[in-house]
This record gives structure tokens, sequence and C-alpha cells, in this order.
């Protein structure tokens, strides 16, 4: 045992942040709330679960603090959304998660129904079904979609919330894409037969 | 379809994301191409469909208000994670932690700012977290040499892999973690009926025999040698701990 510092990355003492920390946090890492319940919501699908997701995230970015070095705020709280959302997910609804095994199914079917432009057309007024579509993909597909069309990252912030390689993020998000566009397709059908 | 493969490149063109030299071969590419143009074509209209519809959700005030009463009692009261009733897991971090800064204070010689609870705390956080079900590792293997190619192209670092089973420490696997705002790697070994995660990452400081605490029955030991940075955390005792850490060290 030594007295000597092993650990390298520098900290902020204690637990219970002080003024300037909380004042900092707030100008740094609050303006991004939004995008953190977005994520959130769209990993969980669901609202209720959304709020208390992103809120459990908030409080764990102000214990983490520290960490944040002085980047991209909305990446850095991003991932610890994401992290967030996957652990609610783990333990609430596991179901889920399984989805994602069933990719290389979906992603086949995907590439046996070109999409035309016609059929997708999306009206104004076709939010929910957009939604619903959205929501049949996998929660890694979904994802990347979510921060790309609605949180307009970029592929280096992609890589960084998702922490896959840069590389992947491209074909990942062709992939979801033309999953979606596949749901899109499909989505009429599915629904029918899902009422049932 | 001649160019099924490109299609992600597509797509990396329509998001502005190829650099000037690889956009101006596409655009020939896609001049000849019907293929990839009709993927373009039908992308573009999913995605003005996306803005047009306002799918994008924004947090209700509530939320604001529950992040920001949090913030502010959080400063008076120096209590974390109490609003959080489906995370009792987070509550007993949070505990580890509080305790962890506790001890800290007990520590001889130690600088504030040279020992952060919070790195070792997010570790341990990871160590619990992991003990969720279905949540231990990313590869299951018991072979080294399946686990360490497993962490090639997921790391920027290659951290050494070594099963000590003949030692009594069984390679179990190996997964990736977020610490100190990095991806780290963990593997996995087997102690009697515990589970031990080493925690690796690579660090410019120079080499530093151990730090150990423990707290709530989970003991970290940490260290650096030759670039790396070491933590383990586990329930075994501290002996067992070491006993692992000079099996690393050898090797």
């Amino acid at each position: 045992m030594t007295s000597a510092s092993v650990l390298t990355v520098p900290s902020v003492a204690g637990a219970a942040p002080d003024a300037a920390v909380t004042e900092r946090f707030e100008q740094i890492v609050m303006p991004h709330v939004d995008s953190a319940f977005n994520l959130a919501r769209w990993i969980v699908r669901n609202r209720d679960d959304a709020e208390d997701v992103a809120q459990e995230a908030m409080l764990r970015a102000l214990r983490f603090f520290a960490t944040y070095n002085g980047g991209d705020a909305r990446a850095w709280l991003l991932q610890i959304v994401r992290n967030s959302s996957y652990t609610w997910l783990e333990k609430n609804r596991p179901a889920d998660l399984a989805a994602e095994f069933d990719e290389h199914i979906h992603s086949s079917a995907a590439v046996a129904v070109p999409p035309n432009p016609e059929s997708l057309a999306i009206a104004a007024n076709d939010r929910v079904r957009l939604q619903r579509a959205l929501e049949t993909l996998p929660p890694k597909q979904r994802e990347v979609i979510v921060l790309r069309e609605l949180e307009g990252c970029s592929y280096k912030e992609i890589a960084a919330i998702t922490e896959i390689p840069i590389g992947t993020v491209m074909s990942a998000l062709s992939r979801a894409r033309t999953q979606l566009q596949s749901a899109l397709t499909t989505g009429a059908t599915k629904e029918i037969s899902r009422g049932v | 379809m001649a160019c099924e493969q490109s299609h992600s490149v597509a797509h990396a063109y329509l998001d502005g994301e190829l650099d000037a030299v690889r956009a101006a071969e596409f655009e020939k590419h896609l001049a000849v191409c019907p293929d990839c143009a009709e993927a373009i074509a039908s992308w573009d209209e999913v995605r003005s469909g996306i803005q047009r519809t306002g799918l994008r959700e924004i947090a209700p005030a509530r939320l604001k208000e529950r992040v920001y009463a949090d913030l502010h009692r959080d400063r008076q009261s120096g209590q974390q994670l109490r609003r959080v009733p489906y995370a009792a897991w987070l509550a007993a971090a949070a505990a580890i932690v509080l305790a962890l800064i506790a001890s800290a204070k007990f520590l001889p010689i130690r600088e504030r700012s040279s020992a952060p609870p919070q790195l070792v705390a997010q570790l341990v956080d990871a160590h619990l977290r992991s003990l969720q079900p279905g949540h231990l590792m990313d590869v299951v293997s018991t072979d080294q040499h399946t686990v360490k190619p497993w962490f090639d192209g997921k790391l920027d670092f290659s951290p050494t892999v070594q099963d000590f089973a003949d030692q009594g420490f069984p390679l179990q696997g190996g997964r990736l973690d977020v610490a100190g705002g990095r991806t780290v790697a963990a593997l996995v070994y087997g102690r009697r009926k515990h589970i031990v995660s080493v925690f690796v990452w690579p660090t410019q400081e120079s080499d530093a025999a151990s730090q150990s605490g423990s707290d709530h029955g989970y003991q970290w030991t940490t260290w650096r040698k030759s670039g790396m940075q070491y933590c383990a955390v586990s329930d075994v005792n501290a002996t067992d701990l070491q006993q692992l850490q000079s099996l690393i060290e050898q090797h």
C-alpha cells in the first residue's frame, strides 16, 4: 500500500457538489435535458418511464461531472442517458433487448423489399405511423436514427455516444434506415395482424 | 443489385459525412447508378417525413423541475439518488461512493485531489451492474485466445488477457465498460463462487504500487504498470485480490 496517487482522472472533492459545481453543471449540462429526455423516450418507448430514466441519468451525470473533460457536453450526457436507458430496459423490459437477436432476420427481409419513394410517401399527419414503424425497430437500430435524425448528431458524435467505431456508424445507420423503410412499407399489414 | 455494398456510402453522402474526394467519386457513381439514386430518394422522403411530423419529444417541464430540485437538494444534504425508487443497486452504489469518500479521509498522507473516489465508484458501480442477470460478459470464454481478439477493434488499446485457472482464478470472459469518460476493458475472473472484474485502460503516468479500499463487502485494488491502469473489484477478500494482482503483474 502506498500513498502515491494511482488513479489519473482529476477529481472534484466529495459526492455533494458545491455551489460552483452545481452552477457549472446547470450551465453546461442542463441545456441538454431535452436531448436526454428524447433519447430515453425512444429507447424505452414511453414518456413516463423516460422521465424517470432521464432524471436518474441527470443525477448520474452530476455525480460523474468530474469526468467531463470539457468536450461535447451533449454527447457526454447522452452516453450516460443511453447507459441508464439500457439498464432500465434490462431490468424492466428485457424482451425489448432480446429483439436484437432477430436483427439478421429483419435485415434480410429488409433487403428483399426494395422500398420505392411513392410507397414511402409520408403525410404531415402520419406521425403515428412513423412513430410505430420506428418503435418496431430493435433499440440499437432505433437509437442511431434518433441520434441522427432527431438530434442531428454527426457520425463522430454517434460513435462516441453509442460506443461503436465511427466506421461502423455508417453501416449501422444504413441498416437501420433500410429497416425503418421496410417497417413503413409493411406497417399496415403488421398493424392488422397485431390487432387480431 | 449490383450496388448493394455502397448503400451505406449513399447514406453517408446524404448525411454530408463523406470527405470532398469521396463525395466527388460518389457523385460520379450516382450519375450512372439508378439503385443508389433510388436509395437516396426514398430515404430523403422518410427523412423529410420525420422532420415534418416533429417526432422529437421535448422534456416535460415537470422533469426539469425535478432535476433542478435534485441538484439543489443534493447540494444541501449531500444525499444522492434518493428519488430513484426502481434502482436499488444505484442506491447501494451511492452508499459505497459515500463510504469510499469517508474512508479516504482516514488514509495516511492522502491528497484530496490525488485519489478520486468517483472513478473507483464508477468501477464499483460497473461491477455491480455487471452482476445483474445477463449482463456479466459480452464475450464468454475461458480461452484467452478468444477473449483477447474480441477486444480488437472495440478499444484503442490492446489489453493483456491471461487465464489463471491453474492458480484459482479462471478467466470467464470480458466486456466493455465506461469509466472516467472512456471505454475500458473489463476482464471477468472467477474466484470460487465469486466474480472479479478487472478493469484495464491505458495511462501515460508512470508505474505505481497498489492502492486499495473496501466497503460494503466490495474490495477494490488499483495499480499502474507498463502504461496500463488496472482496477480490480470484487466481493472476495483483500488477500485474494492481491494474489490476482500479482499474477497479472507477473505476466
